[in-house]
């Protein structure tokens, strides 16, 4: 088990012809995901990596029934393409494309509403079931299957996680990317309660930042749920200055928002085990899994 | 990117929204015909620059002559305005916002965001204006959130408004029109914020933005590349515009501690755990991860020009896009070009460790290669409090 995506999981890639979607798509393929088929409007009827490409998501749905898909588009047409696959129907949407418009996110949030889909990103590392399916922007070499389960705003820190766990032979059973933007798809409390509910995840790592809420709902999640799985969090900038973007757009918000010493004091409260550096993620995981 | 005062009134007045009339002046003898060609006995003369409580500092000035406004200008142009939000060697003033005064009955405050909860774009009004108004989110529990459907503010939101507010509808309307055209540019013009500080209610029953804030996604600058003229590079950082004309996202600070990280939360990450272990970060760089070792080297030249930076500590973390042999490659670039003597301290996990590595020893580069992020922490720290801080 894992969550969301599997070796059962089919995916399409749209923007498919596209560098990087290339390169990560041919990953994915010598990775054993099942990648069914592409999009790229102009260049239906062709074939690339040869899987066959389509004009549209909704021919591509017709003809291949994908699971996910993968988006790797410009951010100037991200959201239309997000819509696209809403509307396709399509039940995972994995876009890791940076440097979208906010109102666009607002505009392909509205669309997620009342729909089939769940979308993971943007700005994301994308997802990864090692050794089954990826989807997204990750390297293979540092994963391993496994046991923890990990969810991430950053895709750096997100890997040095995936490093540890690996070095320490605990694994992964799905790690997410829910990205650094501040609209965005899945949170970590739905990642909390997908792993909460598979039996293959022992573990839950959460990575976080300042800015949004999203640490904060996870810890009112884990307080009202009370797991027996453990939880270690580790949250980053503690130091940032306030009111300034730091890489991710969602660092910076308008009327302040939540702080990292905010996020840290309600996922402590809720019971998790906060750790204050990246690099202690890993241990902290094998300690509490050795206490259970 | 953040618009100046006359800029963002000149765009919500294209939407319709109420703004007092103005013009900006960039000389004394400017503000004066700015005065007499707007009319009336009083002005308000005003200070651009990109900073709230511009009138503690001085920056806002009532006048009742062209001449004083004249006098008001002579003053404050070139004058660099010291507010909680410029740092110690303040801004200076390049022009003055000349603007007709009006009679005002009540203040109060009204500013349109993003919720990002709720994923959609909200307005909010306070009972209470004024400077030191600190957006937090404890500030924003106090606010009236004005509901929208697709029709507009609908009635029932404006009763419940005006109740809130305490005063009486035909008001209550009149500031929900404002910010249906305030919501409308906001939409329109991708913007991050506007905020409008005070809003005035005035003696003749009009509402008046006296202050406009507005700032546009730089992630749409793409949808309205008439705006990008409005940009004012003075206001930001040399080092930062030259990172950002390189996709290399830097937030400059004010230790000595240079830092480049690949990606965002990993920079955050080594600021809190530098400052942890008692060092000060002179910046936050983050290198993207479609980077090219140009760039790297471009970011690592900022560095090594920034006469604070004691040392310089890089963290790459490999991954499936950017591999560390590019960082290597690009610090390799600067140092075998340059000759440049900082010390850097290096550690690196992931893709392309081993040859990143390799990389460096082999081109003589003063790098302490490090086993852990808290080693090349401590290293770099240890290096930057040696010597002269």
């Amino acid at each position: 088990m894992s969550i969301l995506v599997d070796r059962n999981t089919k995916v399409i890639f749209q923007g498919i012809t596209g560098k990087t979607a290339t390169r990560m798509a041919e990953r994915a393929i010598a990775g054993n995901t099942n990648v069914v088929g592409g999009v790229r409007p102009g260049r239906g009827g062709t074939h690339h990596l040869n899987v066959p490409v389509y004009d549209t998501v909704a021919e591509a749905v017709e003809s291949t029934a994908p699971d996910a898909s993968a988006i790797f588009v410009p951010p100037q047409f991200a959201a239309d393409a997000m819509i696209e696959a809403i509307e396709a129907q399509i039940p995972l949407i994995v876009c890791v494309t940076e440097r979208i418009p906010v109102l666009d996110m607002v505009r392909v949030k509205a669309a997620l509403k009342e729909s089939k889909s769940r979308l993971i990103g943007p700005n994301s590392y994308g997802i990864i079931t090692p050794g089954e399916c990826r989807i997204g922007v990750m390297p293979d070499r540092p994963h391993s299957p496994g046991k923890i389960g990990i969810a991430s705003r950053s895709a750096t820190l997100a890997y040095a996680a995936v490093e540890q766990t690996t070095r320490l032979e605990l694994g992964q059973s799905t790690s997410i990317g829910i990205g650094g933007d501040s609209v965005h798809g899945i949170g970590f409390a739905e990642c909390v309660e997908l792993f909460l509910a598979d039996n293959k995840t022992a573990g839950i790592v959460l990575i976080g930042e300042l800015g949004g809420n999203d640490e904060e709902e996870a810890a009112a999640l884990l307080k009202a749920e009370k797991p027996k799985k453990p939880v270690v969090a580790y949250i980053a900038g503690v130091h940032a200055p306030a009111g300034r973007r730091m890489g991710h757009a969602g660092t910076i918000d308008f009327f302040g928002d939540r702080s990292s010493a905010g996020k840290i004091e309600a996922l402590k409260d809720a019971g998790a085990i906060v750790v204050n550096s990246p690099t202690l993620i890993g241990h902290a995981m094998r300690q509490a899994l050795w206490r259970l | 990117m953040n618009l100046h005062e006359y800029q963002a009134k000149a765009l919500l007045r294209k939407f319709g929204a109420a703004i007092p009339d103005g013009e900006n002046a960039t000389s004394p003898d400017g503000a004066a015909d700015a005065a007499r060609r707007l009319g009336g006995d009083v002005w308000v003369v005003k200070a651009q620059i990109h900073a709230g409580a511009r009138a503690q500092a001085g920056g806002v000035r009532m006048v009742s002559s062209p001449e004083k406004a004249a006098a008001a200008a002579r003053d404050l142009l070139g004058k660099h305005i010291v507010t909680a939000q410029t740092g110690p060697e303040g801004i200076a003033v390049k022009s003055v916002y000349v603007e007709k005064a009006c009679d005002v009955e009540r203040e109060i405050y009204a500013a349109i965001i993003v919720h990002r909860a709720k994923a959609s774009v909200v307005v909010l009004v306070g009972r209470e204006s004024g400077t030191g108004v600190e957006r937090t989110l404890a500030r924003r529990e106090t606010l009236f959130e004005l509901p929208f459907g697709p029709d507009g503010a609908d009635q029932a939101g404006i009763e419940a408004m005006a109740a809130f507010l305490s005063i009486d509808q035909d008001q209550a309307r009149k500031v929900a029109d404002m910010l249906t055209q305030a919501r409308r540019a906001f939409i329109e013009l991708d913007a991050r914020l506007i905020e409008l500080n005070p809003l005035a209610l005035t003696k003749t029953g009009d509402v008046m933005a006296l202050d406009a804030k507005m700032i546009i996604d730089d992630n749409a600058m793409w949808r309205h590349p008439e705006l990008e003229e409005l940009r004012d590079k003075d206001e930001t950082h040399p080092l930062e515009r030259a990172a950002d004309q390189f996709e290399i996202n830097y937030a400059r600070m004010d230790g000595n501690i240079g830092i480049l990280t690949m990606g965002a939360g990993l920079g955050l990450a080594t600021m809190d755990m530098i400052i942890d272990e008692g060092g000060h970060p002179a910046n936050f760089m983050d290198v993207r991860p479609m980077a090219t070792r140009d760039q790297v080297a471009e970011g690592i030249k900022l560095l090594i020009n920034d006469n604070r930076v004691k040392v310089i500590l890089v963290m790459a973390v490999g991954g499936g896009l950017l591999h560390c042999d590019t960082i290597a490659e690009g610090l390799g670039h600067v140092f075998g070009k340059t000759g440049a003597a900082k010390p850097v301290v290096y550690y690196a996990v992931g893709t392309g460790k081993e040859i990143s590595e390799l990389t460096l020893k082999n081109q003589g580069i003063p790098v302490a290669i490090t086993d852990s992020m808290e080693e090349a922490v401590e290293e770099a720290v240890r290096i930057a409090g040696s010597g002269s801080a």
